[in-house]
C-alpha cells in the first residue's frame, strides 16, 4: 500500500536497508519470521462469529453476520459469501472517512478469492431452499490499528471469525422463511482447508514477511501468496517487480510457513474468550 | 468449478476455438488512433478489443494528488456497457477498481516517473468488446499508448493470461474458458528485463502448475513483444516522414 504522507528520514532508511542486507530487522526478527500473534474468538456478542487479531501492533477485528438471501443464478445450491473490509480513520493518521478505497477493496477481494477456492466454508450447508432461499454470510473486517501487513492479519481475522461462526436456525413456514436468532448451530468448517496468506515485501533484493508499517512504506514491491498448505488458492502482486525465481521461492516458503502458522491458529481459536479486549 | 460448460473446453487436445493449449489468439495492434490523446493504442487478442489513451504528463487535477518528486500515474480500467453479453452497468464495479489498481502498479514500475515531477500521467482503458483476458489486453494496450505518447519507459509491458482446464495449463483464455475453466492466472511481463509486473491467481493450483504457467506466459510474450516493437517502429517512421 502506498501512503503518500508517511515519511521516513533517509538516515533511518539507510540503517534499515543495511540491517536487512545483513539478514536482520530492527525488532530482532529474521527476514521470514512473523511478529507475535494473538487471536481471540467470540469477542463480539452481537455478531454470529467474531475474532480479534493482534499481529505486533497491527490490530484487526472481523465479525460475521448471517442474513436471509436469494442464491445467485449460477450457484442455486450454495450460500452467498460477501467479504468487506473497512479502514476507519481511527486506525491510522493517513486513513480518511468514506467508502472503502482501492486498497481496502483489493484486500477484501483477495481474501474472498482465497476463501472461495479453498473450500474452507461449507457454502453448500448454507442453503435453506435450493434455488430460492439461502444464507448470505457477511464477513466484515475492520482495521483498528495499522502497523503494517493488513492483508495477512485480515486473513487471519477472517478465518478465525469463520471458525467461530454460529448459524441462526431457519424456520420455513409455507412460503416464508425466517431466521430464529435464539437458536444457533455451529458452522462446520473444514480446518484442513483453512487458507492463509503470506505477503512478501521486497526491500532491495531481499524478501521479508510481516513488515511493520515502516518497513512496508519503504518497500519496493509486494507479493501475496494464499495457500491451504498444499495448493495455491490465490496470488496477488502489488507494486514493484518480481522475477520467476523469486515467485518460485515465495511459493515454496509459503507452503511451510502456512503449515506452521495453521497449527498455531487452530490452537488459539479453540476456546472463545467472551470479553472484548484489545 | 461445479458449473458445466455448454461445450467441452478440451477435446482431443484442442480447445473450443480449435487452438492448442499453449497457443495464443492472433494479436493485432494499432497506435496513434486517437488524435486528441497524447498517446493511444487499439489492441485485440482475438475477439477481445481494448482501446487505450494516455493524457499527460499534465498538471494534476485535483492539485492535492501532486507528488513533489515524481509523476503520479492514474489508471481507469472500464468496460463499455455493450462489451459483454448482458449489458454491463457503466458504474465502476469493485472488480474494475481492483483491476485499475493492479494495472497502475504494473505500469508505475516501468515509467521513469522521476522525469516528470509534480505532474500526472492518466491512462484510460476502455474494453470495447470482451472475450476473456481483458485485463492483460489492457496492459499491452496501455504500454503501447505510453510509448506512443513518447513517455520514456524502462521496457515494454506485455500482458498474457494463463488458465487451467482440468490439469491442462492453457494460454490466453477466451470468455468460455474464463467462465467455465478451473483457474485464471493473469500475468504482465517486462519482456527484456524478465520482470513480473502483474500476477494474480484465481482457482486452485498446484505449485508446479503455477511454474508451468509462468513459463508459457514468457514464451507467449515473445511474439507479442516483437509485434509491439514493429508497430511502434512503423509509427515513429511516419512521424519522421511528416
Amino acid at each position: 500500500m502506498s501512503y503518500p504522507f508517511e515519511i521516513i528520514p533517509s538516515l533511518r532508511r539507510e540503517t534499515l536497508r543495511r540491517l536487512i542486507s545483513e539478514g536482520k530487522r530492527p525488532d530482532n526478527r529474521q527476514l521470514l519470521s512473523m511478529r507475535d500473534l494473538s487471536i481471540k474468538v467470540g469477542v463480539v456478542k452481537t455478531a454470529d462469529g467474531s475474532a480479534i487479531v493482534n499481529l505486533g501492533n497491527t490490530k484487526v477485528i472481523a465479525g460475521i453476520k448471517f442474513e436471509l438471501g436469494k442464491p445467485f443464478e449460477d450457484t442455486p445450491n450454495e450460500g452467498n459469501l460477501i467479504v468487506n473490509l473497512e479502514t476507519p480513520p481511527l486506525a491510522a493518521p493517513t486513513f480518511e472517512p468514506g467508502p472503502p478505497d482501492e486498497n481496502a477493496i483489493e484486500i477484501a477481494r483477495v481474501i474472498d478469492r482465497a476463501l472461495r477456492h479453498s473450500n474452507y466454508i461449507p457454502l453448500r450447508d448454507l442453503v435453506i431452499i435450493p434455488g430460492k432461499s439461502v444464507y448470505t454470510m457477511w464477513i466484515d473486517i475492520y482495521v483498528l490499528n495499522h502497523d503494517g501487513n493488513l492483508i495477512d492479519s485480515s486473513m487471519l481475522a477472517a478465518v478465525s471469525a469463520i471458525a467461530n461462526a454460529q448459524v441462526p436456525r431457519a424456520i420455513i413456514d409455507g412460503d416464508t422463511v425466517k431466521l430464529d436468532k435464539s437458536t444457533k448451530i455451529q458452522l462446520n468448517v473444514n480446518p484442513q482447508n483453512m487458507p492463509l496468506t503470506v505477503t512478501y515485501y521486497k526491500i532491495d533484493k531481499y524478501l521479508i514477511v510481516d513488515p511493520t508499517l515502516e518497513e512496508e512504506v519503504m518497500s519496493d514491491g509486494r507479493f501475496t501468496v494464499a495457500s491451504d498448505g498444499e495448493n495455491i488458492v490465490a496470488l496477488q502482486k502489488g507494486g514493484g517487480y518480481f522475477t520467476p525465481e523469486e515467485v518460485d521461492s515465495m511459493i515454496n516458503s509459503t507452503l511451510s510457513i502456512v503449515k506452521d502458522l495453521k497449527v498455531k491458529v487452530l490452537e488459539m481459536i479453540k476456546n472463545p474468550t467472551g470479553a472484548l479486549m484489545l | 468449478m461445479a458449473k458445466q460448460p455448454p461445450v467441452p473446453l478440451l477435446s482431443n487436445g484442442k480447445r473450443v476455438d480449435g487452438r492448442l493449449p499453449e497457443e495464443h489468439r492472433p494479436v493485432t495492434m494499432q497506435v496513434g488512433v486517437l488524435p486528441n490523446a497524447n498517446g493511444s493504442a487499439l489492441v485485440a487478442y482475438g475477439n477481445t478489443v481494448v482501446l487505450a489513451a494516455v493524457y499527460g504528463p499534465r498538471e494534476p487535477i485535483p492539485r492535492y494528488i501532486t507528488a513533489p518528486d515524481k509523476a503520479v500515474i492514474r489508471v481507469r480500467y472500464h468496460m463499455a456497457p455493450f462489451s459483454t453479453d448482458d449489458r454491463k452497468n457503466p458504474a465502476p464495479t469493485r472488480r474494475e477498481i481492483e483491476i485499475s489498481k493492479v494495472v497502475k502498479e504494473a505500469l508505475e514500475t516501468v515509467v521513469f516517473l522521476e522525469q516528470y515531477p509534480k505532474s500526472t500521467i492518466d491512462v484510460f482503458l476502455e474494453v470495447l468488446q470482451a472475450d476473456g483476458s481483458t485485463r492483460v489486453t489492457s496492459i499491452t494496450a496501455a504500454s503501447l499508448a505510453l510509448a506512443d505518447a513518447g513517455i520514456p519507459l524502462r521496457d515494454l509491458v506485455i500482458g498474457v493470461s494463463v488458465g487451467k482446464v482440468g490439469d491442462t495449463v492453457i494460454v490466453d483464455l477466451n470468455k468460455l474458458e474464463d467462465n467455465y475453466g478451473d483457474g485464471d492466472l493473469p500475468i504482465a511481463i517486462a519482456y527484456r528485463k524478465g520482470w513480473i509486473l502483474l500476477m494474480q491467481l484465481d482457482g486452485v493450483w498446484k505449485p508446479s502448475e503455477v511454474k508451468r504457467g509462468l513459463e508459457l506466459a514468457f514464451k507467449a510474450a515473445e511474439n507479442i513483444y516483437r509485434s509491439m516493437r514493429e508497430t511502434l517502429k512503423g509509427r515513429y517512421m511516419t512521424v519522421v516522414q511528416q
